[in-house]
């Protein structure tokens, strides 16, 4: 296809400007533009945009000894940020090459204790320093100008026609007069809306069925394991002593809810015990089992303060006296640690004599209803 | 172009050939122009918000990379990985492909850290930038919906900060998951519905990791880009608000244009903070999960802190009295529902509708494009300060326990010390503020007034000692001045005034020829030499009565006060 083709379509499209672009290029034809200084055609694009530039600082002049220092400043800078990233680029790629390997070792050496600070020290100073260059540049080389440009509010013309704009479209649609469409849009819309959302009932899990949140693993006759999942006798604990236990069931030890604490206490702490309401028999002999999940917020209570026979948990500090049915004395928490009632089997282990009669951990709106 | 190429004006070199090939195509040279024209206000404080566009980038960079080594999965593994101590201990996959992230990858401990000191200054410029909004008014009139919006980037950084550290699924962030879970139950009368909903089922299940890491690594930081979008679209549109000053008005803005010294500095600044968030990711260690274990619920070690932007809500957590509210018919609100989700839901719907509240108050509805001093607005700034102190102590709480143990101070009186000073301190420091706005104001205008301490003592004839001041401008009869405050600093050194010889330049030695400085300052008439050139007497009080000439000489600095 040639330029001089005349079928439809297949002429040249070029504008021809003062025709077409309206705004500046009616007013200033390409013959005057020609004429302007460089200066003064940029000054006439920022009128154009509304910004006038009202003082400008040069920068230092061409050839001065602040210029060459600024320069060599400037220069130096980008330079060494440049042989850092190299630093970088040697350090990631030559170690365990020609460089002592990077990886972790159990006698650490030198090299791979230092390989993720060096990294960090050659990317870091590398960047900042590219960062450090570029506002140096500004500072010291280029012209510091002071620039105005105006601000509009909105154009009341075009309020005014784009308002008129839309209500005649508003009026040309009906809409207005033909309620029924209104109407049946509102029924589309609502029920479009309900349905796309109604996936998201898939999420939902019923959190009474079954009442997981008031039952853990412990059960009647399920024995006492330690973390290790040996069977505990009573022997087995000195007096003042704590220990975590598991329930004897698959995955015992990583129950969310079942980890529970055996203490067995000292005979001062025996002689001061005052067990909650009816469950002054869930102990056995000198030991009493606590449910550790904290009854505030859920983290393991574990940190046995048996001197003065309390429990603190680390997270938010509720301490439980566990010579009172640990009983919350200190602390967010309201509740009482659920006890776990104790006895031993016929081959003198530990076992449950049934699961906490109450829900262990967090309280929640409905937990004494389910 | 062959029929235009002749055209007066139409470039014959290479590359201005091409760029016209490109606007032929695109249409952009009147955008371009547009863009690079406009003026930007040169405040250090409106980098604030830049700081917090900059690492978002470096957090969407470093996280990208992440995830393709990240395995958000809570299935049981064994590890046998390159880290010894932990060989053979059953985790989560998450937790183990973590462990092979930070041991086992090429650079890969580092690039975790950089992500996670980033996301940590993602949240503090956030503050720092909402903090500049706030003490400057700059959410009024027009800029009510750019609030609106910032206070939801706000909150959902937050979110995503936590869903980020919480998906590794060690000890501490799995202990922080267990109070989120609590959060979620104490909800009264959904609260188990959505507990279930979340963690599919009851504590902890295997589905929590998945839906945490695609909230962190999809859902949230797309809502974050677009919010993030709509909040520099606005900015842009609606141009940036100014501090009072020379030639400001309600209807310009004086500042830089986008290209070059815009463009510099903020790309300047851009590099800085990538630059600071990689040298902390290498040499600064942050969140050794290792250290940690895999998650078990019966573990927790002591100290156990969330990451600091969730520290108000952990403080909140423990200040709050053992107080359940219990219904009839056997219902309850728990106790951590007021402090974790109440109060939150307070601060942040106060935090969302201020600019309404203070607009109702002031019955100021007027469009501002200047910004205000703090001390020209002591209600308001004394405002935020309570707010700032009543969030500073939640936060120290967070961490009462620390202290308790570093300082050898009862935990439980650092709580007592938590709850009482979370209700004094807030309205005293209000009052504290409130003295120092009105006092700073006064300051202004009594400089305005009588002129600058010069420090020069002068005996008068009669024997009276007097400090002589220099005024600022015009002076009445009196010999007060005549400005009227402005909104903008008001100098209140010599220095910033004139009143110093300009400092010679260079470091070690001076780059610059003393004598020329001098030469300079003679023939442009300012500074101390060319004073001393006229043999002017600056001991005087500038009164005209005695010869002083104050609307003259000196070349005014920007005061930083």
């Amino acid at each position: 296809m040639t330029a001089h083709d005349t079928r439809p379509g297949s002429t040249g499209g070029a504008d021809i400007p003062e025709q077409v672009y309206g705004g500046p290029d009616d007013d200033y034809t390409p013959e005057q533009l020609a004429t302007l200084r460089r200066e003064d055609l940029e000054r006439l694009g920022a009128k154009y945009d509304g910004v006038e530039v009202t003082h400008v600082d040069p920068g230092p002049e061409p050839g001065s000894p602040l210029e060459r220092r600024a320069v060599r400043q400037v220069g130096m800078v980008l330079t060494l940020a440049g042989l850092l990233a190299f630093a970088f680029v040697v350090v990631y790629v030559g170690s365990g090459w020609f460089l002592p390997s990077w990886e972790w070792a159990q006698h650490p050496t030198t090299w791979s204790a230092l390989y993720t600070p060096l990294l960090g020290l050659c990317m870091g100073l590398s960047l900042a320093l590219v960062g450090i260059g570029l506002v140096l540049f500004t500072k010291k080389l280029l012209p510091h100008e002071t620039a105005v440009q105006d601000k509009h509010d909105g154009s009341h013309f075009d309020r005014v026609t784009i308002g008129a704009t839309l209500v005649n479209t508003l009026d040309r649609s009906g809409l207005a007069r033909r309620k029924l469409l209104i109407r049946s849009f509102g029924i589309m819309a609502g029920g479009l809306g309900l349905m796309l959302i109604m996936p998201l009932g898939g999420l939902l899990k019923n959190p009474s069925r079954g009442d997981p949140l008031g039952t853990t693993p412990w059960a009647k006759g399920v024995r006492l394991l330690t973390a290790g999942g040996v069977p505990i006798r009573p022997e087995d604990q000195l007096p003042g002593s704590m220990q975590t236990v598991f329930p004897q069931v698959p995955n015992g030890n990583t129950a969310a809810d079942a980890a529970t604490m055996l203490f067995r206490l000292r005979p001062e702490q025996v002689a001061a015990s005052k067990p909650r309401k009816g469950q002054a028999n869930f102990g056995y002999g000198d030991y009493v089992a606590y449910s550790k999940i904290c009854t505030h917020a859920g983290c393991p209570v574990s940190l046995y303060e048996q001197q003065t026979s309390r429990i603190l948990c680390p997270c938010h500090q509720s301490q439980f006296l566990i010579t009172e049915g640990a009983t919350p004395v200190f602390g967010p928490a309201v509740r009482p640690l659920p006890q776990l009632p104790i006895t031993v089997d016929s081959e003198g282990y530990f076992v449950a004599r049934s699961g906490y009669i109450e829900a262990v951990g967090p309280t929640y709106w409905n937990r004494k209803r389910i | 172009m062959a029929r235009t190429a002749a055209a007066p004006g139409v470039p014959t070199t290479r590359v201005g050939k091409a760029a016209y090939e490109l606007d032929d195509r695109f249409i952009v040279a009147g955008w371009l122009r547009r863009t690079m024209n406009k003026v930007y206000p040169d405040h250090w404080s409106f980098l604030l918000g830049e700081i917090a566009l900059y690492s978002f980038v470096v957090l969407l960079l470093s996280g990208t990379y992440l995830t393709f080594f990240f395995d958000a999965s809570m299935k049981e593994v064994v590890y046998n990985g390159s880290y010894a101590p932990l060989r053979g201990v059953p985790m989560s996959a998450a937790y183990e492909s973590t462990l092979g992230l930070s041991f086992d990858v090429r650079g890969g401990l580092f690039v975790r850290q950089l992500h996670h000191w980033a996301a940590l200054l993602f949240v503090a410029s956030i503050i720092a930038h909402l903090m500049r909004i706030f003490f400057t008014g700059a959410f009024r009139r027009p800029r009510e919906t750019n609030w609106l919006i910032g206070v939801t980037l706000f909150v959902l950084s937050l979110l995503e900060g936590f869903a980020g550290y919480t998906i590794p699924d060690d000890l501490l962030s799995g202990t922080g998951l267990r109070i989120f879970g609590t959060v979620i139950l104490s909800i009264p009368v959904v609260g188990t519905w959505l507990f279930f909903a979340l963690f599919n089922g009851d504590y902890p299940g295997q589905f929590v990791v998945g839906r945490l890491y695609i909230a962190h690594v999809l859902l949230v930081p797309g809502i974050l880009l677009a919010l993030i979008g709509l909040h520099l679209l606005i900015l842009i549109k609606q141009k940036h608000s100014q501090f009072p000053g020379p030639g400001r008005t309600e209807h310009n803005v004086v500042g830089n244009r986008f290209f070059p010294t815009f463009a510099a500095k903020s790309g300047g600044l851009f590099f800085l903070v990538f630059g600071v968030c990689a040298g902390l990711g290498g040499l600064v260690q942050i969140n050794p999960v290792w250290l940690w274990g895999p998650y078990n619920p019966a573990q927790v070690s002591s100290a156990s802190q969330p990451d600091w932007y969730i520290g108000f809500l952990e403080g909140s957590m423990r200040l709050f009295p053992a107080w359940e509210i219990n219904f009839p018919g056997n219902y309850a609100i728990p106790a951590p529902f007021w402090p974790t989700v109440f109060l939150p839901g307070v601060m942040f719907t106060l935090l969302a509708l201020y600019p309404m509240l203070e607009r109702k108050l002031t019955r100021d509805s007027a469009s501002h494009q200047l910004l205000q001093r703090p001390r020209d607005v002591p209600v308001r700034t004394s405002a935020g300060a309570m707010a700032l102190t009543f969030y500073l102590v939640l936060v120290i709480s967070g961490g009462n326990d620390v202290i308790a143990d570093k300082f050898d101070i009862s935990l439980n009186a650092m709580t007592w010390a938590g709850r009482i000073g979370l209700i004094l301190l807030p309205p005293i420091v209000y009052v504290i503020t409130y003295r120092i706005c009105l006092g700073l104001e006064h300051h202004d205008r009594e400089v305005l007034e009588h002129g600058i301490e010069t420090g020069v003592i002068r005996r008068l004839p009669h024997g009276e000692f007097i400090e002589v001041h220099q005024p600022l401008g015009a002076v009445d009869a009196h010999g007060h001045g005549e400005l009227a405050y402005g909104g903008a600093p008001v100098p209140k050194k010599m220095n910033q005034v004139g009143g110093a010889r300009r400092a010679i330049r260079g470091f070690f030695r001076p780059v610059e020829d003393p004598a020329q400085v001098e030469l300079e300052q003679r023939a442009e008439g300012y500074g101390l030499s060319a004073a001393e050139d006229e043999g002017r007497e600056l001991t005087t009080s500038g009164r005209p009565s005695e010869g002083g000439r104050p609307s003259e000489g000196g070349r005014p600095q920007e005061p930083r006060d």
